[in-house]
């Protein structure tokens, strides 16, 4: 925030960066080697769906555009959309466990739609959701206005796994910009595609 | 950075709030030029009075922008809670500090049944933000309203209202200060005074005394007055941030009403905070009766009217509705 801001009481929306989730797929493979974690396929887009109809409008198209590859090959399922209990709307797209780089671009044509609409301001954050044989749960969560990823591996109950949230920090630190400021890596509880 | 964006900036509130600031500098320029006159002028017993002054209200503005997180939780009794003691409130705060971009404030509960919230700290990385329990009774307010509720106080956060208020307050701190040293100085300091002076200075104290009280008046109103136009910022980018006006007006309406229903007892602790809270917790009650009561009372509180606060949020629910981004709002 500018000094003027400040003496005004003004806020500038914040607009989001979405080159860096393009760096999802090689993390994933470095991600592999060194942990064995693989992603599941799944992943997802959370964002704040403000009221009013045009909102409403782009958000329809998106899904139309998602849905319409559906069946070919690397188009994956249907997409699902959820609300989740903070009213933060995720829309999921599921594919094959080797499909990342269809799934980010996947990802990438929700955000720019978004973006395209005006509503840029609107996203939250996204995840790509990943399991290890012992069916350990991590997930890779990336901060749309800092342009940062971070790890979120939850345990039962309301507990992480802070020890293999900062193993993945210090692995992926070379391949994704990863998110320093550890109060920023905020739980995503029972979020849609985990 | 030529992104697209949907929001129109409020040209009006900024013309307003930029008028606010340049009268109370107005005031301030003037008041500084009459105490170096005075001081020039006269003796060492007038310089020494308004040295202290501006001393004494100088550290006490400061130490209250430096320990106000402090010393609002301790007024109001709160706590600091963590994540795993309060995992819905955080849930929102994070999420909310996510879509802003900014730091996460602390987050703190007040024990108190009267519905309100407060954000307090001089900087992002020192403020707390407290909600009352009345605030977080589930059958009060709605997860949206809530949400909403913590935006406008995230808001003020953002918009370093602590700071700005201390800074517009310290020159009415001074003054006060002053009309007290110069009153105090005309009853105990009068037979000290060595002769050749004597006359001038009975005639300067008294000048400094009313021209403090003058000055301390009118920095009084401005003050008031850009602390409403600060809330109706907040109200706006609380709103511009969760994009749903319609809950933050409900939860204003409800916290309004529920405040009525309280008894006044509860009330009157309540008062040194009044200037931070979401919704004013005192009503004056001496201008209640006459026909100009209502306007002399909008003139003096720290909280624009819940009409005025619902009308700039009905606007901005307009703009939302617009179909397609707003042409104006380009940059």
């Amino acid at each position: 925030m500018g000094f003027l801001d400040t003496l005004f009481g003004r806020t500038k929306p914040v607009q989001p960066k979405l080159d860096d989730l393009f760096g999802l797929p090689s993390a994933a493979v470095q991600l592999e080697a060194a942990t064995g974690f693989k992603p599941t396929g799944s992943g997802s887009v959370s964002f704040r769906a403000p009221e009013g109809k045009p909102f409403a409008d782009i958000q329809k198209e998106v899904l139309e555009l998602l849905d319409m590859d559906n069946g070919k090959p690397g188009g994956g399922l249907p997409v699902e959309v959820t609300k989740d209990t903070y009213g933060y709307t995720w829309l999921v797209s599921n594919h094959m466990s080797d499909e990342m780089d269809a799934l980010v671009t996947d990802l990438h044509a929700v955000n720019s739609a978004l973006v395209d609409g005006g509503f840029g301001p609107q996203l939250l954050c996204t995840l790509v959701a990943f399991r290890d044989d012992s069916q350990r749960r991590l997930s890779l969560v990336y901060l749309y206005k800092r342009g940062t990823f971070y790890p979120f591996a939850p345990l039962g109950g309301n507990n992480r796994d802070n020890t293999l949230e900062l193993q993945v920090k210090g692995v992926l630190g070379d391949d994704l910009r990863m998110e320093q400021d550890l109060t920023r890596w905020f739980p995503v509880w029972g979020a849609p595609g985990l | 950075m030529a992104a697209r964006t949907r929001y129109a900036p409020d040209r009006g509130l900024t013309v307003r709030m930029t008028a606010t600031m340049f009268l109370l500098g107005l005031v301030f320029v003037v008041f500084v030029g009459l105490v170096i006159g005075i001081m020039t002028a006269a003796h060492a017993s007038a310089a020494s009075i308004i040295l202290v002054a501006v001393i004494f209200g100088g550290g006490s503005a400061f130490i209250s922008l430096f320990y106000s997180d402090k010393i609002a939780l301790a007024a109001a009794g709160a706590r600091i809670v963590s994540p795993q003691e309060a995992p819905s409130l955080h849930g929102i705060v994070d999420r909310l500090c996510a879509l802003a971009d900014m730091d996460k404030p602390r987050v703190a509960i007040a024990p108190t049944q009267m519905p309100n919230a407060f954000a307090t700290g001089r900087n992002s990385k020192n403020s707390v933000l407290c909600v009352t329990q009345g605030m977080l009774q589930r059958e009060f307010l709605t997860q949206e309203e809530l949400e909403g509720v913590l935006a406008h106080e995230l808001s003020h956060v953002a918009h370093k209202d602590v700071q700005v208020m201390t800074y517009a307050s310290l020159l009415a701190i001074v003054a006060g200060l002053l009309v007290r040293f110069a009153f105090y100085s005309e009853i105990f300091g009068g037979g000290r005074r060595g002769g050749g002076n004597n006359g001038q200075a009975a005639l300067l104290i008294p000048l400094i005394m009313l021209a403090s009280a003058v000055v301390y008046a009118i920095s009084f109103l401005l003050i008031r007055l850009l602390s409403r136009y600060r809330e109706l910022a907040a109200d706006r980018s609380g709103a511009l941030l969760t994009q749903n006006p319609s809950a933050l007006m409900s939860a204003l309406t409800k916290v309004s009403q529920g405040m009525n229903r309280i008894p006044t007892q509860d009330l009157r602790s309540a008062e040194t905070l009044n200037a931070f809270y979401f919704a004013p917790a005192m009503k004056l009650t001496r201008g209640g009766g006459g026909g100009g009561g209502t306007s002399l009372s909008a003139l003096f509180s720290t909280h624009p009217s819940l009409d005025k606060r619902i009308e700039q949020l009905t606007k901005i629910q307009r703009e939302l509705g617009q179909v397609g981004p707003d042409p104006r709002g380009l940059r």
